[in-house]
């Protein structure tokens, strides 16, 4: 069956098909319960699945992690809710030293299926602490595999696929898009969730991008249409472990790569993506790797969050540098 | 110090303190009017035995750290009595979550005591299992387990395993270092908010590695409690019926749903943090004498003395067993098989990773290469 979804309704049927399929999934977070959440991603689940399915917590990021393991631990599949990126960090030891490693200390003997999920990125003007991508810091971390949906077709599917899978996952929602509109098969899921995809097929240059990105890169590969460059644009979905095979075969045939993200371009996804196109495709490029992403600072006051972020002409002023080359 | 501040503050080590308290360092048994034990002979000849043989065993992985058989040890001397007396306490349903110094309550579990040695000597991380061992993970972030003791708790509510004397129950242990943390004064919010079936097991030692109790704290820990919303007792660490008698019966109240209890079990760490520590910076013999006096085994000792109810042959046969166990102990320990170099791709992800899989071709190949050249 097709629908027509914003992503944030498309992953709050994505919750509550994963609650009807296993009992043993419960959401955790702040505000989840009769709010719903403060985007309403939980919307109406509460109400559904009761207090002890859908649980509202003290506010305390890293008690609801520590807490998640507990429960994984005892047999429930946590699906954790971090209100704001910036406010993850109170959580960090123990998703970096407890969730992620929790398998490797014991060798293998208990997993722990939990999802943390995480709106991340800018542009609702919001005040500081509301707008960050702290993806790189997750993906850094051996044990955690790190996603992120662009669209609500990948909402939908890949928060069901994230919560079956036995591995921690932290899920980055790109909170501007929320209220995106796109088709949904909630028949079959189109794609397995460590997969990166070829969203717009191109020739002359290939732009990476993921979460709220995705819907940029989209827009300028349009825009650089009319100029007559065909921009290949791919969704990476999977930010930890990288799915770098159909990067690689753009770039083969591309000779060019251009990679999106608003998280600052030191050290970022962005860095790992260039180092990885270098080694492997390096006779191929017609120009180095280029990055197009938000600046080395603090995120900025929500006036300057325009010229922060990169847009659709930053990512053209990107093609553009890299044809000059 | 002002009347007022000395009423505010935590006892400094040593000073006499208002705590439950069993049996006296003298051997003494006295009464209490909320607790009590009602051991046998048999039972209490039992408890001298875990703790002279939780004792013995301590001193053995001690020496052999020593002599370089474990990259580092971290000593229970002077908590055997806070160990064995909650250890025993605990039912075998329950389900415990301890710090890196529980070797004792290991012991109590039925645990076979070489399985935390493999992380001290660096072959593995710790590698049990929890679940089966009903024994967490030794955690080394301090009271970062607390929060984990707290969700697993939640899951037993949420299991309807609470309310008859077949409900589980869960104790996490943590130290008066720990109390400062984040996690643990969260992990006291979510068990009150949750009515959790946790109890908190801290045993105050009087020291985090050198800084003492008062730079952690105010007031004494148990009294924290009652701002979270729970009860909150200080036993006698070194007493151990009274550890046993307190965490048995806050154990039963939460198995019962009656929600956590917070014990400070008042105690002293005899030897250094660990063995990389150097103890005789921060703290004066003397202290450390006061305690001695407070023995956790002696006074257990005096007391089957005392009612007659061992002799000597009992006593030396415990020290010979706990002997014989400890050279056992150094055996397996020596014996240990270093991990293939490989193991360190192993069991990253439960599903497994491609990038972690190529990564472990390329060191396979990387050290295959080296054969070739012979000699190497």
């Amino acid at each position: 069956m097709a629908d027509t979804l914003t992503i944030g309704k498309a992953l709050n049927l994505g919750l509550r098909r994963a609650m009807e399929d296993d009992p043993k999934v419960v959401l955790m977070g702040e505000d989840i319960g009769k709010l719903g959440g403060v985007f309403r991603i939980t919307d109406g689940l509460q109400k559904d699945f009761g207090e002890d399915r859908v649980i509202d917590t003290p506010l305390a990021e890293s008690g609801i992690v520590g807490t998640a393991i507990g429960l994984a631990l005892r047999g429930y599949r946590p699906v954790v809710e971090i209100q704001f990126d910036g406010f993850v960090y109170p959580a960090y030891d123990q998703i970096v030293c407890q969730v992620a490693k929790m398998h490797f200390r014991s060798r293998g003997k208990v997993s722990l299926p939990i999802v943390i999920r995480i709106p991340f990125g800018g542009g609702i003007g919001a005040v500081e602490h509301h707008s960050e991508s702290p993806e790189a810091y997750f993906a850094h971390t051996a044990g955690l595999k790190v996603v992120a949906c662009s669209n609500p077709s990948d909402a939908y599917w890949m928060i069901q696929q994230a919560i079956a899978s036995d591995d921690p996952i932290v899920f980055f929602e790109p909170k501007r898009r929320y209220w995106e509109k796109g088709p949904v098969d909630t028949d079959s899921a189109p794609f397995a969730l460590h997969e990166s995809v070829v969203t717009r097929p191109g020739s002359d240059v290939t732009v990476l991008a993921y979460g709220p990105m995705v819907r940029t890169a989209l827009d300028a590969a349009t825009a650089a249409e009319e100029d007559g460059r065909s921009l290949e644009v791919i969704d990476l979905r999977t930010l930890s472990p990288l799915d770098m095979v159909p990067v690689y075969e753009s770039v083969r045939r591309t000779g060019r790569a251009i990679v999106v993200h608003e998280a600052p371009g030191n050290l970022g996804l962005g860095a790992e993506l260039a180092a990885r196109i270098t080694e492997e495709c390096f006779y191929s490029l017609e120009a180095p790797v280029l990055r197009v992403t938000g600046y080395d600072t603090p995120y900025p006051a929500a006036r300057l969050e325009e010229e922060y972020l990169p847009d659709l002409d930053r990512v053209l002023d990107g093609v553009d540098r890299s044809f000059g080359w | 110090m002002t009347r007022a501040e000395s009423k505010r503050s935590a006892p400094p080590p040593g000073a006499d303190v208002d705590f439950v308290q069993l049996l006296t360092p003298d051997g003494e048994r006295v009464t209490h009017p909320d607790y009590s034990v009602d051991f046998d002979a048999d039972e209490l000849r039992g408890l001298y035995r875990d703790l002279v043989t939780v004792r013995k065993l301590d001193a053995e992985a001690t020496a052999l750290q020593r002599q370089g058989e474990l990259g580092i040890w971290a000593s229970l001397l002077g908590q055997e009595a806070a160990q064995v007396g909650s250890g025993r306490a605990l039912r075998p349903q329950d389900m415990a979550f301890p710090t890196y110094r529980e070797h004792g309550v290991l012991y109590c579990r039925g645990i076979d005591p070489i399985m935390p040695l493999g992380l001290f000597r660096g072959v593995d991380q710790g590698g049990w299992d929890p679940i089966a061992n009903k024994f967490g993970i030794y955690t080394i972030v301090i009271g970062a387990q607390t929060l984990h003791a707290t969700g697993y708790a939640m899951g037993i509510n949420k299991d309807g395993k609470v309310g008859t004397d077949e409900g589980e129950a869960v104790i996490a242990y943590f130290g008066d270092g720990a109390t400062s943390q984040g996690d643990v004064n969260e992990s006291f919010i979510f068990a009150s908010v949750y009515n959790a079936p946790v109890v908190f097991f801290c045993q105050n030692n009087q020291y985090a590695i050198s800084e003492p109790l008062q730079r952690q704290t105010r007031v004494p820990l148990y009294q924290r409690a009652s701002g979270f919303g729970f009860p909150g007792v200080r036993v006698d660490g070194n007493d151990v019926l009274a550890s046993y008698a307190v965490t048995r019966a806050a154990l039963d109240n939460a198995r019962h749903g009656q929600g956590p209890t917070l014990i400070e079990a008042y105690t002293y760490r005899m030897g250094a943090h660990t063995t990389s520590d150097d103890p005789t910076r921060y703290r004066v013999a003397s202290e450390v004498e006061e305690w001695q006096a407070k023995d956790p085994i002696a006074r257990v000792r005096k007391l089957l003395e005392r009612e007659g109810l061992a002799d000597d042959e009992f006593f030396a046969s415990v020290d010979a067993d706990a002997r014989t166990e400890a050279v056992k102990l150094r055996e397996r320990v020596l014996a240990l098989p270093d991990p293939d170099p490989t193991e360190m791709f192993a069991n990253v992800y439960p599903n497994g990773s491609h990038e972690i899989d190529a990564q472990r071709e390329q060191f396979a190949a990387y050290h295959a290469s080296f054969a070739h050249e012979g000699g190497h």
